[in-house]
């Protein structure tokens, strides 16, 4: 029986001289150089590796697929192979620079255990995720069809993501949780995107934090 | 008769040792030798060298086959050999018998010099840390400053493990299969067990046998059997046997009735025809004094503090003698030294003779991760 997991989108090598997945360099120009970093549900390893090279990171990926471990052990990246949803409990508080949950928490069942997860171990978290809010996506609701696009390529019926959500939705989950958000960019099509963000762009990427603790 | 892939012939040998070592117990052997085999070549740059080290029952014999006896194939000549994952064309791979051991090395079989008779009750015990030390001592003879990589699987993974910790400089790369940081109060109950069935054998003699010319075959039939038991999962020894019967049908006797009874009966007195009853002893001992976080108060992180090598840990899902959770305690220690970690956990029906199958999520891991290492 072969094990495998949440489907992943990641798969574009990272020295194939073709462009990485757009958020890559969104995510390296926010980690500072040498720093730790913990990547969940790191897919073949091709974000770690690039952070690694781009930026001198040191860090673990956690993956469940046993294609995606072997894929990351080729390219060279620390993979432990864990379930993400119970992965976290053996590192300690405070322990790494970032935890990156790229491309997953539309797929995760616990949100809130993992958003808290994330907080605990890391001193600052990055998410992914594709935005539900997309006008692509809102056309194809209002036509009267779950949506698929480049960004959700899936049918209702094989998709790995159990919690489909919108900017606006994860920025009032961070205010609701305490959460700080400290930057964001969004993007489609490996543009960046300033006007009507949850309209017009398709890709999200959050840096946050606990904020201020009392 | 090689399978494609084999090493084919090969040759064991020995080194002798004139200087004294002395024990984690304290005691002192004075010369010793440790018999070895080498599979491929030691490159210019002296940096491709791998040690493989053995676990319970096995040997120096890690691959290929003897020229007097071409049915003996090596213990790991699945995974060893031109092309395997551990591959002799570009890694030179060293097996050891380890000290203490029944297979060429100076054991409790040898000869004490001091009296001319085999050594029996009188042979010191052994640690994992004394047969690190050993097989350091094997490598300064064969002139490998430092390893690319030690492995073992089960007690060979403990020495692997032990090198990082005792030769931080020596070693690149440890691969720690199906492992455990300490046995658990069960592993060393299974040990106990195992134990009191060979000394408690009227054949046994204090462990001074050799002199009696008889060997405690019972006892070492029995403690086979306890190990096979728990070197196998529920579901394998339930697919494998099931409730078969020898006969087609019960026989209201205790004769070998279910085929499991078989084999174990088999595999004990297989067993017992080639393996020293006091190295069994010493071997078992070795296994439950291992805790390298003993002396950090259990603290396994700080133990493997200075450690520098980087790890790939494989455990088996249906391995319940050193389950993954064992595994993932030493991936937490070295997680929290910052090592280099990579840890799979394979989902593999065997058991905890897993690490001895040909499962190709397995190999192919082993290869991908061999395949990064760079040698000159």
């Amino acid at each position: 029986m072969t094990r495998t997991g949440t489907p992943m989108l990641r798969s574009t090598p990272a020295n194939s001289g073709l462009p990485g997945r757009p958020e890559f360099d969104a995510i390296a120009a926010w980690i500072e150089p040498g720093a730790q970093v913990l990547d969940l549900g790191c897919g073949d390893g091709s974000l770690l590796r690039y952070l690694i090279e781009v930026r001198r990171a040191m860090g673990y990926g956690i993956e469940i697929d046993d294609g995606n471990v072997l894929a990351s052990v080729r390219h060279r990246v620390n993979v432990l192979q864990s379930d993400l949803e119970s992965g976290l409990a053996g590192f300690e508080t405070a322990s790494f620079d970032y935890v990156i949950l790229s491309q997953t928490l539309q797929a995760v069942r616990h949100t809130e255990q993992i958003i808290g997860e994330m907080l605990r171990v890391g001193r600052q978290a990055i998410v992914t995720f594709p935005n539900f809010g997309y006008w692509g996506h809102r056309l194809q609701v209002l036509a009267g069809r779950m949506p698929v696009s480049p960004t959700l390529p899936y049918k209702w019926y094989d998709t790995p993501n159990v919690h489909l959500f919108t900017l606006r939705d994860f920025e009032s989950f961070c205010a609701d949780h305490g959460i700080r958000i400290l930057e964001r960019i969004v993007m489609d099509q490996g543009r960046v995107v300033s006007v009507l963000p949850n309209l017009l762009g398709s890709l999200a990427v959050y840096r946050f934090d606990r904020g201020p603790q009392p | 008769m090689n399978a494609p892939g084999s090493i084919g012939v090969v040759i064991p040998r020995k080194a002798q040792f004139d200087q004294p070592i002395r024990l984690r117990s304290g005691a002192l052997v004075e010369r010793y030798e440790l018999a070895y085999e080498t599979y491929g070549r030691l490159n210019q740059a002296r940096d491709n060298a791998v040690l493989v080290c053995h676990a319970l029952n096995a040997s120096h014999h890690v691959a290929g086959i003897y020229g007097d006896d071409p049915t003996n194939v090596g213990w790991w000549d699945n995974l060893v050999g031109p092309g395997k994952p551990v591959d002799t064309n570009r890694f030179f791979v060293l097996g050891v018998n380890n000290l203490g051991g029944c297979h060429g090395s100076t054991g409790p079989a040898s000869i004490n010099p001091v009296n001319g008779r085999p050594w029996g009750a009188e042979f010191p015990l052994v640690t994992v840390e004394d047969w690190v030390h050993t097989q350091a001592r094997l490598a300064d003879h064969l002139g490998i400053e430092r390893f690319a990589v030690v492995m073992g699987g089960s007690l060979g993974a403990m020495q692997a493990l032990q090198w990082t910790m005792s030769f931080p400089q020596r070693i690149r790369h440890a691969l720690v299969i199906a492992a455990a940081p300490k046995l658990s109060a069960q592993n060393i109950a299974f040990n106990e067990v195992a134990r009191q069935a060979i000394m408690t054998d009227p054949d046994f003699h204090g462990g001074d046998f050799y002199a009696h010319n008889v060997v405690p075959r019972r006892g070492l039939r029995l403690a086979r059997m306890i190990g096979h038991i728990t070197y196998l999962s529920d579901d394998a020894m339930a697919e494998k046997f099931g409730r078969a019967l020898r006969d087609g049908a019960l026989k209201f006797n205790f004769d070998v009735e279910f085929e499991i009874e078989s084999y174990l009966r088999y595999q004990g007195d297989k067993f017992s025809d080639y393996f020293d009853a006091n190295t069994y002893l010493r071997i078992t001992k070795a296994l439950d004094y291992f805790d390298p976080a003993a002396e950090y108060g259990g603290d396994l992180t700080k133990a493997l503090a200075r450690a520098q090598a980087a790890f790939l840990v494989v455990s088996f899902t249906s391995d319940w003698r050193f389950s993954p959770a064992r595994s993932r305690q030493i991936l937490k220690a070295l997680v929290d030294n910052r090592l280099d970690v990579s840890y799979a956990e394979i989902d593999a029906p065997h058991g905890h003779d897993a690490f001895l199958m040909d499962d190709a999520r397995y190999h192919d891991l082993i290869r991908a991760y061999l395949d990064n290492i760079d040698i000159g």
